[in-house]
């Protein structure tokens, strides 16, 4: 075995020497430089963003082509780093107090270990390494969502997502083995060459996109979803729903395209079935939320259900598109996790109706949650609306009909998705209440997260520069 | 005489299927959590059966089994931390009492 191979995982390597000084400095630092930790984190963090941006990187195939790294995969792994960057700024004013101080260095490491095994999973070619990604990411994460585990939320949340990701994984490994049993090999390009739509096939094939299903919170595999956002600690949540399905998104499509693209695309009729159930139970069901974590996880299911539509597309643009989603939408659902994670701080409170006659006490609070409605629902011109439009256009450029009537009943969503999010934008500009919440004092931190996703919603969309550049990354 | 590798397939499949009556029927904690451990290991059958019978060239599902085994292992000891997590907190483990967050 040739040892230097392991050197060709730039970004994987780094960033086990984060995770590895990281841990270093929380176990040997001296308790009073604990307070310094978050800051370390992000500081660490953002080093190895800019290796990653900026460093010379081949492209590589490693391990007999178990592992691939080429400009697309370092690509969605600076997405992901962004984004981590900004649930650690966030965390930072979560980890200062109380009971969380104790735990903040495992808030950091287990965080990073998540996006070790998301790394993995993205640049896996494998089916063997894509499970030990997804496994790493997601039982670490099973600790993160317990993390207070002193409150039931957090610990009933942490068993639900713990049964339901382990089924949804034995789920998966039927349909991986049985793929196994009829191509006799792990390997996507051996795969691909050996797959036929025999019935067998078809029972694998569905049984794998059942079990991914689970982890993007696909329809109807979301039930999950609700009771876990809600109950995990509110940066945890924000990781979840961004993060970790941004990463999961990328890796099914390299397995659909990779691995099953010619199965006589089976899993083609499979994900359009999928798409549009997720869209539109996702939005019915968020209109009647009351608490506004349960609400942006009804909102993110049905987002799941647009960046899936970049997967249809097969090509290209569809990949880009895909990417460019998962971007804009970590900048959009940060924003609003940082501003309700902000007031439930402050004053303890999450339902939407609390929210009454905020713009009154708390005015940038209330814009920032407004930019981040209008992108979430993709009003021009802040940046959900161009990462909608990418993504409708890429679907059509396939340019057969059924292609088109999904577009349409997505877009006949997006108007629907417009009538939740404003209730939430009325409650804060509209309605008066007799007793709204206090002026919040927010810190430093809160104040630098929403700045820069504030920044990020309203620039990521009119700096075209933006999807160019990962297109010229993909392609 | 050698068992033909059907048999096998049929045993993984039952034992598969009773851990999803288990997982869906259970009201133990820890009885779902045998159901799962039954699910992972019906699958860690077949993969050694159809390394066994139909390539035993490679060893490819024979390594599955082992990674797939350990990670199981891992994440048996994540839910006993939290399901002794949960006792501590309530004093019982039946999942009928994680419903503190309906609407």
């Amino acid at each position: 075995m040739n040892y230097a191979e392991f050197l060709g995982m730039g970004a994987e390597m780094t960033l086990m020497v984060v995770i590895i000084l990281l841990f270093i400095y929380d176990t040997f630092a001296p308790s009073k430089c604990g307070k310094y930790l978050p800051i370390t984190a992000i500081t660490l963090l953002g080093i190895q963003t800019l290796y990653l941006a900026f460093g010379n990187f081949a492209d590589v195939s490693l391990f007999g082509g178990m592992y691939i790294s080429g400009s697309a995969e370092q690509v969605a792994k600076i997405i992901l780093n962004i984004g981590t960057i900004l649930v650690f700024i966030q965390a930072a004013s979560w980890v200062k107090d109380g009971d969380m101080q104790i735990r903040r260095g495992e808030y950091y490491v287990l965080t990073l270990i998540t996006l070790l095994g998301m790394y993995f999973m993205m640049s896996a070619q494998n089916f063997l390494l894509f499970f030990l990604g997804l496994e790493t990411a997601s039982l670490p994460m099973t600790a993160l969502v317990a993390i207070e585990k002193y409150k039931q939320n957090s610990y009933e949340a942490a068993a639900k997502y713990l049964f339901f990701a382990v089924f949804s994984s034995a789920l998966m490994l039927l349909g991986m083995s049985y793929i196994y049993g009829v191509t006799g090999t792990l390997y996507y390009n051996g795969i691909l060459s050996n797959i036929t739509a025999s019935p067998l096939t078809i029972l694998a094939v569905v049984l794998f996109i059942a079990g991914m299903g689970f982890k993007l919170s696909l329809v109807p595999f979301h039930l999950w979803t609700a009771d876990v956002y809600q109950g995990a600690p509110t940066v945890v949540t924000s990781y979840l729903s961004v993060i970790s399905k941004g990463a999961a998104a990328y890796a099914f499509m390299m397995v659909l395209k990779d691995a099953f693209g010619t199965a006589d695309l089976v899993w083609l009729t499979v994900m359009y079935a999928i798409i549009i159930l997720t869209i539109t139970v996702g939005n019915l069901f968020a209109i009647r939320q009351q608490n506004i974590k349960r609400f942006l996880a009804f909102s993110s299911i049905s987002q799941a259900g647009y960046i899936m539509l970049g997967i249809m597309a097969c090509n290209a643009h569809g990949a880009t598109s895909l990417l460019y989603y998962v971007l804009v939408y970590i900048f959009s659902n940060i924003a609003a996790f940082a501003v309700a994670g902000a007031i439930e701080r402050a004053s303890g409170k999450l339902n939407i109706s609390d929210y009454d006659g905020l713009y009154k006490t708390n005015p940038k609070l209330s814009v920032a949650m407004m930019l981040a409605m209008f992108s979430l629902a993709g009003i021009p011109p802040f940046a959900g609306f161009f990462s909608k439009f990418f993504i409708f256009y890429s679907a059509i450029e396939t340019g057969t009909t059924g292609m088109y009537i999904l577009v349409f009943i997505a877009l006949l969503n997006t108007i629907i998705s417009l009538y939740y999010y404003l209730l939430v934008v009325k409650a804060m500009f509209l309605k008066d209440s007799e007793a709204p919440i206090a002026t919040i004092k927010s810190d430093g931190y809160t104040k630098a997260v929403v700045f820069i996703t504030v920044a990020g919603i309203i620039l990521l969309g009119l700096v075209s520069w933006v999807y160019d550049y990962i297109y010229g990354m993909v392609i | 005489m050698e068992i033909p590798f059907i048999y096998y397939l049929i045993v993984s499949g039952v034992m598969f299927f009773a851990g999803v009556y288990g997982f869906i029927a259970r009201r133990n904690m820890l009885a779902i959590l045998i159901s799962l451990e039954l699910m992972l290991n019906a699958v860690d059958i077949n993969f050694a059966v159809f390394n066994r019978y139909l390539y035993p060239g490679a060893m490819e599902g024979f390594f599955f089994t082992l990674f797939a085994i350990a990670i199981a292992a891992a994440e048996t000891a994540i839910a006993i931390a939290i399901i002794i997590n949960i006792y501590r907190n309530i004093k019982n483990i039946k999942s009928d009492n994680l419903d503190k967050m309906k609407n």
